[in-house]
């Protein structure tokens, strides 16, 4: 009867507020969309969720599907953790930065590796050119992590590190310099972002094939719930499928669908689900259109609690919890006016506070011009001191829960996740879907319709497609030059004249004999990195027996 | 009248496909042909499809940085094959302290952030040289 009386009241407000008020001022003629095209009504009403069930869809924050929240004191126990990524040039530049970012209040580190590292070729070689120390730190052997973590306490503090196909590789270094500092590996805490289906989706960061990519993965899962229990073995990205042009649902879908083929993998690997799930945890982006970024934080929590029990019958209700973290929109960010982008950013964080985040890295103003300044670097974090300490945000739980808008936002979000998944799940899973180029389609598809919106100016980018202004004075910038290249290149020539060579060789043997069977090859890779291969050496070790991935473009 | 032929190419190790492929496309849907190398091609690469190809123009899409290195090496190896009538565009990140150097090398378009696709496809359009097989 209710529905009834709600259905009259909306008729009557329709024909006696509405219509003659759209008479005397008709609306914008712009369309009503989200920024992922999505169609937003006038308004929400009790009526658009007539479906929605308290506890099953919501429910208290701190309990299942966790929709409000894993933690039911959201941030009044612990705020999030404020994690700035960066990295730039040498090893002891970068560390300078990590010291800077710690002394101003920074709360955990996020290391950004250069591309040669990120692709695992050390600075010597040919398609290293021009590229060593640009856009992250270059660190070729465990002599540079000992640099770049010189003088912080590992045991003290959690890293995060962006690091894909060479990820084993790099978190094995780490662990050499913790042990160094006599730090327990028991008690180590951090990231690697080890996602490597989003690289064959999104960022195309590979090195080996899908199939023996997976490989390494389910072996850091494997070693770290033996070895290293509170280490998050893989950070599932949607970050890098947004930043390529995808919708917030594709981002959603496509990041939770890596997740789940990442718990298939580990679970057909013999692990059992609750020793691994744990650990995974994810990353999105948050983008510009506020509400449909925080539906799109909720949505994900619920999904992945039901699919972790029902799918994959998790029992732990720590592998139902999904933990995230989140960066403002790096894509949203206009070289025009760049001034602009410090509010972009704090809407946006604000956003991902609104939707429960974990922990957050705020862009920086420069960052559509260059890596970032230092300057503009703690701007970036005191946007999130300011949204912690000064809004007042952080004072209650899930402060959006009841919305009309947020939770039919979030609804749609689950459902249209769904049916993503139905579809990937007809096609294999999400490796063959990959393997024959689905994500990809759909969002190259989607990041085209957005440019021609923006050319069409159905939506308006300020300072870019209107409120344009010629003569703006220039920011300062971050300039990167050769001298880093020059330092790798000269420390590495060292590196292999001082080294013993032969340890160097039998350990990549021993790699690559591994890696030809079925044992762990973390451990492998432990010796390596102890006898100081560099990572070109070790990811070449591995080319040798695995091969090189190529994808046929798709435009 | 042959259609305009441009090559896109993603010169260096990064992976950031975004901007090369949007592009492509508008440069197809205004009429062009566009043949798009895919990532992690050296300059000798895609010179060698623009040599092959016959194309009109090559844009590279740059973001890492390392535009400073690609350039000067794409540049003379045009030189050196007598492809100097090819037009060379390049978008992404550059900062202004390199724009000046890229024009001195013969690099006619630079594109930033935020560009509109329509001024590609026009500035394309006006400067390729008009070619004796393009009738």
């Amino acid at each position: 009867m209710k529905s009834v009386r709600a259905e009259s009241e909306r008729q009557r407000w329709e024909t006696e507020v509405l219509e003659p008020a759209l008479k005397k001022s008709p609306e914008r003629a712009v369309p009503f969309t989200t920024v992922s095209g999505r169609p937003i009504e006038r308004l929400y009403t009790a009526d658009d969720l007539a479906t929605l069930d308290y506890s099953r869809d919501l429910n208290h924050p701190g309990a299942f599907p966790y929709t409000r929240g894993i933690h039911p004191t959201g941030y009044r126990g612990k705020l999030w953790t404020m994690r700035q990524f960066a990295g730039y040039g040498t090893p002891e530049e970068t560390n300078g930065r990590y010291q800077a970012l710690l002394a101003a209040g920074g709360t955990g580190l996020s290391v950004a590796f250069d591309l040669p590292t990120l692709m695992g070729r050390d600075p010597d070689h040919p398609l290293s050119l021009g590229e060593v120390g640009k856009c992250g730190v270059s660190v070729v052997s465990l002599a540079d992590m000992e640099r770049l973590f010189d003088g912080i306490r590992l045991a003290d503090i959690t890293t995060s590190m962006t690091i894909n196909s060479p990820a084993p590789m790099i978190f094995a270094m780490y662990l050499v310099v913790a042990e160094q500092q006599g730090a327990d590996w028991k008690q180590l805490s951090g990231t690697i972002q080890n996602d490597i289906l989003k690289e064959f989706i999104a960022q195309k960061e590979y090195i080996y094939p899908p199939r023996e990519s997976m490989r390494l993965i389910t072996d850091v899962f494997g070693f770290c719930a033996k070895e290293v229990p509170r280490w998050n073995t893989v950070s599932v990205s949607g970050y890098h499928i947004r930043e390529a042009g995808s919708t917030a649902l594709q981002e959603l879908a496509f990041t939770l669908r890596d997740g789940m083929e990442y718990v298939q993998y580990g679970i057909d690997a013999g692990l059992d689900v609750d020793d691994f799930a744990p650990r995974i945890s994810f990353f999105f982006n948050s983008h510009s259109d506020f509400f449909e970024e925080i539906a799109k934080f909720r949505a994900a929590r619920r999904i992945w609690a039901e699919v972790m029990r029902d799918r994959f019958g998790a029992r732990s209700e720590r592998s139902w919890k999904l933990r995230f973290h989140t960066q403002t929109a790096g894509v949203s960010l206009t070289a025009q006016q760049p001034y602009n982008n410090v509010v972009r950013t704090a809407l946006q964080a604000l956003a991902a506070v609104l939707g429960g985040t974990n922990s957050l890295h705020t862009n920086s103003l420069d960052e559509a011009l260059a890596l970032p300044t230092e300057a503009a670097a703690t701007l970036a974090l005191r946007t999130q001191q300011i949204i912690a300490h000064e809004s007042g945000v952080a004072n209650v739980v899930d402060p959006l829960g009841g919305s009309y808008l947020v939770e039919r936002l979030t609804l749609d979000m689950v459902e249209g996740a769904r049916a993503y998944f139905d579809t990937i799940d007809r096609m294999g899973g999400m490796v063959e879907a990959i393997e024959q180029g689905f994500p990809q389609r759909e969002i190259a598809e989607a990041s085209y319709r957005f440019q021609q919106s923006v050319e069409r100016r159905d939506k308006v980018i300020v300072g870019v497609n209107d409120f344009v202004q010629e003569d703006e004075p220039p920011v300062p910038i971050l300039y990167i030059d050769e001298t880093t290249a020059e330092t790798q290149l000269r420390r590495l020539k060292e590196l292999r004249g001082t080294r013993d060579n032969d340890a160097v060789r039998r350990s990549l043997d021993a790699l690559r004999e591994t890696a030809a069977g079925t044992g762990n090859t973390m451990y492998a890779l432990l010796d390596c990195v102890r006898a100081y291969a560099t990572v070109g050496e070790m990811c070449d070790a591995l080319r040798g027996v695995w091969g090189e991935y190529e994808e046929v473009p798709l435009i | 009248m042959r259609k305009i032929r441009v090559i896109i190419a993603k010169p260096g190790l990064d992976g950031h496909d975004r901007g090369a492929k949007v592009i492509a496309r508008a440069l197809r849907d205004a009429g062009m042909e566009v043949i798009y190398t895919g990532l992690r091609q050296t300059p000798e690469q895609v010179v060698s499809a623009a040599l092959q190809e016959d194309a009109d123009a090559i844009g590279l899409s740059i973001l890492s940085g390392a535009h400073m290195h690609i350039c000067p090496r794409l540049m003379e190896l045009l030189h050196d094959k007598g492809m100097d009538d090819v037009l060379v565009l390049v978008g992404g990140i550059i900062p202004d302290i390199d724009i000046p150097k890229l024009r001195e090398m013969g690099v006619k378009g630079i594109f930033l952030p935020g560009t509109p696709m329509q001024e590609i496809i026009d500035f394309i359009a006006a400067n390729v040289r008009p070619r004796m097989e393009r009738v």
